[in-house]
C-alpha cells in the first residue's frame, strides 16, 4: 500500500500556472498584481507554518516582513550593500529578533498570544516610522534595484520569474518541512500540546523553531518587495497589512501550503477588483474573515479537496 | 531494584492535596493498577509521573534514577509512556500519522534536512510509516491505516493512543482509564490487548474503574484514597481487604 502523502502534483500544478501566466497577462499592470500575489503567497506560506499546521495566532508578521524590507533599503540606499548582502543581514536580524521574542511570547496561548504578536508587530512599526533618520520616517524610502554581478533587476516582466521561482522555492520548502518528521511535531503541537509532550516532542523549542522560521521567510519576501517595488513606507509593517496575511492564510486554508497561495492570490486580486470601494476594503477583508470562519471553517482549498475526496469514494 | 518509586510524592492544588506524602515502589513485572474511588488522586499521579505536573515535595525515581522536575519529553526518551483518560489524539493527522509522531525520538528531527528532504527523512519516514502500520494491526486497527483520525469511532481512538504510545518504545505504559466509554464486548478485547502489550515487556500501569477488568489482568494493585496510599497486593487481597472494600468497593464488593 502506498502511504505517502501525494506531493509532487501540486508543485508541478503550480509551476505550470506560473510558466503559462505570462501568455495571458496583457500589460505590466497585470504583472504588477502577479507579483504583489506571489510576494503575499511566500509570506503566507511561511506564517500557514505558524498559525495552519503549529496552532499558533501571529497578528503581527508584517513587522518582519517591514524588517526584511527597510534592511534592503536602510543598508541598499545608505551604506551601498549589496543586495543579497543586504538581504541575507535581514533575515539573520530577523532571526535573531523573532528568536529572541518568540522565547517569552511563545509560552502565551490563544487570545494571550494573539495580543503579545499584535503588540510586537504594532512596535516594530513605530520604531520604523519613529526612527526617522534611517527610515525616512511616515513618508518611506527609496530602494535602489536589485543588483547580481552587476545586472539589475528592472521591469514587471523580470521581476516576474524572479519571484516566480522564490515562490516555488517556498512552496518545495514547506511541502518538505511538513511531511518529515519535524512536520508532524509541529503538526503535533497543534492536535494536542499534552500528548506532544508525553511522546517526547519538545513542544516549547518546535514553537520557536516554526515562529522563527515563518519570521525569516516573512523577511525574505519584505526585501523582495523592497527591491521590486523601489519604495517602501512603515505601512508595509503595519497592522493592517498583518490583519490582511492571516486572513490570506485563513481564506485559503489552514494547514495547506497551496491554500495559501490561493488566499494571497484572492486577497491580492480582491481591492484591485474593488477600487470604486477603496474606502471599505478593511470592510470587505473583515466580512470575508467572518464569511470564512462561519460557513467554511478549514478555508477554500481543503473545503474543497474534502468535496472532491467524498465524490471519488 | 524497584522500576518506578514515589518517595513522599505531594501535589497540591489551592488547598486541596490531591497526593499526600505518597511512597510505594512498582518493581519490574507485567501488569500493575492503581485504583481507587473519584477524586483518589489517580490522574494526578499519573501527571506527576510522566513530568506534566511538577511535584509540591517528594520525589520520583525511574530505575532508580531521580526524575523528579524532569520534562514530558526528557522522560519520553527515558521509556515512559502514557495514554490519556480524555482522548488526546492529533486529530489533524492521519492514524499512521499520530503513530508516527510516537517515534519523534527516534527520527531524524534536523532542521535543514527536513526542509531540504534529505534521504535520511525519506528513508527514515518510510520504515516509520511500516512500523507504524505494524503497530496499528498490532491493536486491532489494520482495517483504519489510511484513516483520518475525524472519522474514527471511540473505541478504535483508544486504541490508536495506545499504539502511538507503543511506537517510543517504552520500558513501561501507563494506560489511564482504556475502558472508559467502551461497552463490555471492547473492554473484553482491551482486557486482551493489555495482556498483548505486557507479553511484549512492556510494563503496564493501569487507572482503571472496571473492576472486573483490574481484577483480571492485574498481577499487583496500588489502591489510592485522598492522594494516600490505602492498600497495596494481589487481587485477592486487595478484594478481601475490609479497608478497601469499606472505602471503594462498598458493601456489595464483599458479596461479589
Amino acid at each position: 500500500m502506498n502511504l505517502a502523502t501525494p506531493r509532487t502534483g501540486g508543485m508541478l500544478a503550480l509551476a505550470a500556472v506560473i510558466a503559462i501566466l505570462p501568455l495571458l497577462l496583457p500589460n505590466s499592470f497585470y504583472y504588477d498584481i502577479v507579483i504583489l500575489i506571489g510576494i503575499n503567497a511566500i509570506v503566507c506560506i511561511g506564517l500557514n507554518l505558524l498559525i495552519g499546521y503549529t496552532g499558533q495566532i501571529s497578528l503581527g508578521h508584517a513587522g518582519f516582513f517591514g524588517i526584511g524590507a527597510y534592511f534592503s533599503g536602510i543598508l541598499g540606499a545608505n551604506y551601498g550593500w549589496p543586495a543579497f548582502a543586504s538581504m541575507l543581514a535581514g533575515a539573520a536580524f530577523v532571526a535573531a529578533v523573532s528568536f529572541i521574542i518568540a522565547r517569552p511570547i511563545m509560552k502565551l496561548k490563544g487570545h494571550y498570544l494573539a495580543m503579545g504578536t499584535l503588540g510586537m508587530g504594532i512596535i516594530i512599526s513605530i520604531v520604523l516610522t519613529q526612527e526617522g533618520d534611517l527610515t525616512g520616517g511616515p513618508d518611506g524610502m527609496p530602494v535602489p534595484p536589485f543588483s547580481v554581478f552587476g545586472f539589475s533587476l528592472y521591469g514587471e516582466k523580470t521581476w516576474y520569474w524572479v519571484v516566480g521561482v522564490s515562490l516555488l522555492i517556498t512552496v518545495w520548502l514547506a511541502l518538505n518541512l511538513v511531511d518529515s518528521p519535524v512536520g508532524r511535531a509541529l503538526r503535533s503541537v497543534h492536535g494536542s500540546e499534552v500528548a506532544a509532550e508525553t511522546l517526547g516532542v519538545n513542544v516549547p523549542h518546535y514553537k520557536v523553531q516554526v515562529f522563527v522560521t515563518s519570521a525569516v521567510i516573512a523577511s525574505f519576501a519584505g526585501s523582495l518587495f523592497a527591491h521590486y517595488a523601489g519604495f517602501i513606507t512603515p505601512d508595509e509593517a503595519g497592522f493592517v497589512h498583518s490583519i490582511e496575511l492571516v486572513t490570506m492564510v485563513v481564506l485559503g486554508g489552514m494547514a495547506s501550503t497551496f491554500g495559501a497561495v490561493v488566499g494571497a492570490a484572492i486577497l491580492t486580486v480582491l481591492p484591485q477588483l474593488l477600487t470604486v470601494f477603496h474606502d471599505y476594503e478593511m470592510l470587505v477583508f473583515g466580512t470575508i474573515l467572518i464569511g470564512t470562519m462561519i460557513f467554511m471553517r478549514r478555508g477554500l482549498v481543503p473545503t474543497i479537496a474534502a468535496l472532491f475526496g467524498e465524490r471519488k469514494e | 531494584m524497584s522500576l518506578l518509586r514515589l518517595e513522599n510524592l505531594s501535589r497540591s492544588f489551592g488547598g486541596i492535596d490531591a497526593v499526600d506524602n505518597l511512597s510505594f515502589a512498582v518493581e519490574p513485572g507485567p501488569i500493575h493498577s492503581i485504583i481507587g474511588p473519584n477524586g483518589a488522586g489517580k490522574t494526578t499521579l499519573f501527571n506527576l509521573i510522566t513530568g506534566l505536573y511538577k511535584p509540591s515535595s517528594g520525589k520520583i525515581f525511574f530505575n532508580e534514577s531521580d526524575i523528579t522536575g524532569k520534562h514530558p519529553w526528557q522522560l519520553a526518551g527515558l521509556g515512559l509512556a502514557r495514554t490519556f483518560q480524555n482522548l488526546q489524539i492529533f486529530f489533524n493527522m492521519s492514524a499512521v500519522e499520530n503513530v508516527m509522531v510516537g517515534m519523534h525520538l527516534k527520527s531524524d528531527t534536523r532542521f535543514h534536512a527536513s526542509l531540504l528532504r534529505f534521504k535520511s527523512i525519506v528513508t527514515g519516514d518510510r520504515l516509520n510509516r511500516e512500523r507504524a502500520a505494524e503497530l496499528l494491526n498490532f491493536v486491532d486497527l489494520g482495517d483504519y491505516v489510511g484513516s483520518e483520525t475525524s472519522s474514527m469511532p471511540y473505541g478504535a481512538l483508544k486504541r490508536l493512543e495506545i499504539a502511538r504510545a507503543l511506537a517510543a518504545d517504552p520500558s513501561v505504559l501507563l494506560l489511564d482509564e482504556p475502558a472508559a466509554g467502551l461497552n463490555p464486548a471492547e473492554t473484553e478485547s482491551v482486557d486482551s490487548l493489555i495482556q498483548k502489550v505486557a507479553a511484549n515487556s512492556v510494563t503496564v500501569i493501569l487507572v482503571e474503574h472496571d473492576m472486573r477488568l483490574v481484577m483480571g489482568v492485574s498481577d499487583h494493585i496500588f489502591v489510592l484514597e485522598g492522594g494516600r496510599l490505602l492498600a497495596e497486593g494481589k487481587a485477592y487481597d486487595i478484594r478481601h481487604n475490609p479497608d478497601v472494600v469499606a472505602a471503594y468497593l462498598g458493601e456489595s464488593g464483599r458479596v461479589r
